[in-house]
């Protein structure tokens, strides 16, 4: 056990090597330090010295991987990449455009994320696991078609849709809720229902019917007749059986979703004002500030490699024939 | 005598016409091929198939009518050198030339007679009143006026050309991705497979939305940065478009791939496969003729369902800020330009209702497609008894 995780803990270190490549060779190397100074300073300001002036505030004055004029070790490690990227696996984010501490605004901005993402995960997960069961409870049935004609029609309208029609039924015109905001403390309740409520109400359809075809196979198999055939009742088949042996494929989806909690939903959280890493993502992306969109994308990474092998010890829960060795 | 106006062919309208042109051919050249036309004949003997394919189509024929580009001849002195329009229109936009052109002066509600806004009026006995002003084309505008006057109907039916594009260029960048990769993992194992495999892991651990903000806003930068290279602003719009495209189909492969790689291992032990290596049939050939066939269909089903969730992709991408050129005609454009439009009072929601209502109609056609194709196409999936 010990082994396999120190085993996956090494694989993980060229994963996220490639992930910070990739992000550097996006950022440093086709959009060069100077590109990034022209953006923020704007196209009137535009002078060699404006742009040196940026590039020296925000550290982006140095060669990308060789630094010549350094002497001995410095001459790998005073460049960008070991300052702006390597850093990164030392959860060194370093400053934002803006001068603010990245590290510091993610550690406060996680948890109103995780205030919404949180309920949506669990509550989704046991409503859309529920619905399935019971639409291939009654499959063949009326119930069934109907519930599947339902979904395909939900799963067809744009989740914006969800988010827009939410806000201005629950918020303008029954007045339910504060259309957007976010309060400290306990009072962040009535914030929260909205955006929950939206967020479960968009997955329905997708999620239903992928665990309704996955009961569906599950239902088709050998040891379901052999159940049947001795006298099992059919909730009975369904709950103990079926259910526990699904809980593999189910596993493989939900548990690499976890951590991810963390950075939220972009849309959900910019639409209704939610100060967590979604909408702090996504005001990133507008202001162009690459340096925000660089730690999330390697806070992303780490996150699904945490989820990846939570997934894996996650099957020697569900399924004691499974062993990590 | 000298043409009234000048073709435009913009890149993305010669893939999508060669995208088309291929699909035709390969279906003409299959059209005796029993194992190649029974799952269609099933999909278009089914309803709701059928019922789809024909909404499918419709959209189809405003997409390619809205590909054929123009620029018009601006009146000038004979003799002189022609000069041409700077704005990009389409065959659609020359069908519509009356919803193009006969815009308000701002919000009207579908069929209104009257703008949706008071203003001051002179009445007839020369006193101000504030009062509701008469639209230009009363009773025109089946989707009404958005803010600064444009029919909506209009806006809605241009933008199906967006939403076609990224739903099918996408596929076209993602294929020689996901086939090339995927296959060469499964048949070659070894170091190619662990290759193959880290590549995509990589791809994959990084948040899918962050990855696409990431290479949209590079691309960004790159195009504000070269202004010379593009003479139209339809030319600059599209170029983004495609690398729009581009970049969904390169974060986009990996999940095909690995259904392939899955594939083209289960194959590869298969005897026609052991045969062919035995006969010494060259390692490419075996790849193309014995592999690539055989997974065909897995290939044909994830591009059509695949279509849908892009459709839907652009409005969210679009509402982030790093989807298609914001002059562009698109549902995101539209519905992220409208947001706010429920919160005035009184309510404009007609904008919102038409981007929606398209949309969903384009995408259940999609889903309804996939599925049918899907049943068709699919041994495994389940069958009504």
């Amino acid at each position: 056990m010990l082994n396999y995780f120190i085993r996956r803990l090494l694989y993980a270190v060229p994963i996220l090597l490639g992930v910070n490549l990739l992000t550097f060779a996006l950022f440093f190397m086709v959009n060069t330090p100077d590109d990034m100074a022209r953006i923020h300073l704007g196209a009137k300001r535009v002078t060699a010295e404006a742009i040196a002036t940026w590039k020296a505030e925000h550290g982006y004055d140095k060669p990308l991987f060789v630094n010549s004029q350094a002497a001995g070790l410095g001459q790998v490690t005073d460049t960008l990449f070991v300052e702006k990227s390597l850093r990164l696996f030392a959860f060194d984010f370093g400053m934002a455009d803006d001068g603010r501490d990245i590290a510091r605004e993610i550690k406060t901005r996680m948890w109103p994320s995780l205030a919404i993402a949180l309920p949506t995960f669990l509550v989704g997960l046991l409503c859309y696991v529920s619905f399935a069961l019971l639409l291939a409870f009654f499959r063949g049935t009326a119930l069934d078609t109907g519930g599947v004609i339902l979904c395909v029609a939900l799963m067809s309208i744009s989740g914006l849709f969800y988010v827009i029609a939410g806000q201005y039924l629950m918020g303008k015109l029954w007045h339910w809720f504060p259309i957007s905001g976010w309060q400290p403390g306990l009072d962040a309740w009535k914030f929260l229902v909205m955006p929950v409520v939206v967020g479960l109400v968009a997955g329905i359809g997708d999620s239903t019917r992928f665990y309704r075809a996955l009961f569906l196979e599950e239902m088709g198999k050998d040891y379901v007749r052999t159940a049947r055939a001795k006298g099992l009742s059919d909730t009975r088949v369904l709950f103990r059986h079926v259910l526990a042996n699904a809980m593999i494929p189910i596993l493989t989806g939900v548990v690499v979703a976890i951590p991810r909690l963390f950075l939220g939903s972009l849309i959900i959280e910019s639409f209704f004002g939610i100060p967590g890493l979604g909408s702090y993502t996504i005001d990133a992306i507008q202001a162009q500030d690459f340096a925000i969109v660089r730690s999330m994308v390697f806070l992303g990474s780490v996150l699904y490699i945490v989820g990846l092998i939570l997934t894996d010890l996650s099957y020697t829960l569900a399924d004691p024939r499974v062993r990590l060795e | 005598m000298m043409l009234p106006l000048k073709p435009v062919l913009l890149w993305s309208d010669a893939l999508l016409f060669l995208l088309l042109a291929g699909g035709l051919a390969l279906a003409w050249s299959m059209r005796r091929e029993d194992w190649f036309r029974d799952p269609w004949r099933q999909v278009m003997g089914s309803r709701l198939g059928a019922g789809s394919a024909v909404v499918l189509a419709a959209f189809l024929a405003v997409g390619l009518l809205d590909s054929l580009h123009y620029r018009e001849r601006l009146p000038g002195e004979p003799g002189q050198a022609a000069q041409y329009a700077g704005e990009v229109l389409s065959a659609l936009d020359w069908l519509l030339t009356d919803l193009r052109t006969q815009t308000e002066k701002t919000y009207s509600a579908p069929l209104a007679t009257h703008l949706y806004v008071k203003e001051s009026l002179k009445g007839p006995d020369g006193r101000e009143a504030r009062d509701y002003p008469p639209l230009r084309y009363p009773g025109t505008h089946l989707l009404g006026t958005d803010k600064v006057g444009q029919d909506v109907l209009y806006l809605s039916l241009k933008s199906i050309r967006t939403g076609l594009l990224i739903g099918t260029l996408t596929t076209l960048f993602m294929l020689p991705f996901a086939i090339g990769l995927g296959i060469a993992a499964g048949y070659f194992g070894g170091w190619v497979d662990d290759v193959i495999q880290y590549v995509y892991t990589t791809l994959n651990s990084i948040p899918g939305v962050l990855l696409i903000a990431a290479a949209v806003l590079v691309v960004q930068v790159q195009i504000e940065a070269h202004p010379e290279l593009f003479d139209t602003a339809a030319a600059r719009a599209d170029v983004r478009l495609l690398a729009l495209c581009a970049i969904l189909g390169l974060t986009g492969w990996t999940g095909l791939a690995r259904l392939l790689r899955g594939e083209a291992l289960k194959l590869r032990e298969l005897e026609f496969v052991q045969a062919a290596r035995a006969f010494g049939v060259p390692r490419i050939r075996i790849l193309t003729r014995h592999l690539l066939p055989n997974v065909m269909h897995l290939v044909l089903i994830t591009a059509v369902i695949d279509f849908s969730g892009l459709v839907l992709a652009e409005a969210v991408l679009s509402y982030v800020g790093v989807g298609v050129d914001p002059a562009m005609n698109s549902f995101g454009n539209m519905i992220n330009g409208a947001r706010l439009e429920l919160a005035r009072e009184p309510v404009v929601w007609w904008q919102l209702f038409s981007a929606f209502a398209f949309m969903f109609v384009l995408v259940l056609a999609a889903n309804l497609f996939a599925d049918a194709v899907r049943a068709a196409l699919d041994p495994k999936s389940e069958r009504k008894a």
